[in-house]
């Protein structure tokens, strides 16, 4: 149990791999880490690569 | 009020017009206050600026302008989180990655940022849904794009 709230439990463990089951109030999301990670980089990304101007995209997709 | 902002100088803006994120936005979650801005009449693209830093600033599409049939299902958490009662209220967005390479340009399908606009609550917003990708490369999903809307 994590905070009282949240159950972590063993489904399954074969060799290597391991079989994890989580049980959360429905307020809590739950996110695997790489999605959120890969949202953190998608938004860094976002802000380091867009030109110092929008005089040359802002005319695209009208 | 005024702020410095990335793309359009220093701006008046109006204080009711401010957004809070109360989780800031992955990547940034120390930044709560932003203020959406238009960069021009005649463009689609708007920014997300950060009324906490001026260099920080998102470019946002609406999704419909490439992907009609976009379509997301917003949690009832999410809904009471946002305080939102109708569709109404909803403004999505998607940011958009623009590398130099302007074909390259990519929208985020799989976070968009949901809006309240009546009561000025943001988020962005992780959908479940293994539909829409993180990584939408406008221009290769879209045919008829390709010929046009070369950068200048």
């Amino acid at each position: 149990m994590l905070g009282g709230e949240i159950e972590v439990t063993i489904l399954e463990s074969q060799g290597e791999q391991v079989k994890i089951g989580i049980k959360a109030p429905r307020h809590l999301k739950i996110y695997r880490k790489e999605v959120y990670e890969q949202i953190v980089k998608e938004n860094q990304e976002a802000i380091e690569s867009v030109p110092s101007s929008f005089e040359g995209f802002k005319n695209l997709l009208k | 009020m005024k702020i410095k902002t990335k793309y359009l100088g220093e701006i008046e803006i109006n204080e009711e017009h401010i957004i809070i994120f109360e989780e800031g936005i992955p990547g940034f979650i120390d930044l709560h206050k932003y203020v959406i801005l238009n960069l021009g009449d005649n463009t689609p693209f708007v920014t997300l600026q950060s009324i906490e830093n001026s260099e920080l600033a998102f470019i946002l599409l609406s999704p419909f302008n490439f992907y009609p049939d976009y379509e997301i299902n917003l949690e009832e958490n999410i809904q009471q989180e946002l305080g939102i009662k109708s569709p109404e209220d909803v403004m999505l967005y998607s940011i958009v990655v623009i590398p130099e390479d302007i074909k390259q340009m990519r929208a985020n399908l799989k976070a968009p940022v949901v809006i309240n606009i009546k009561n000025k609550k943001g988020k962005q917003v992780i959908i479940e849904s293994e539909k829409y990708p993180v990584r939408y490369y406008i221009y290769e999903e879209n045919a008829s794009l390709q010929n046009t809307g070369e950068a200048r």
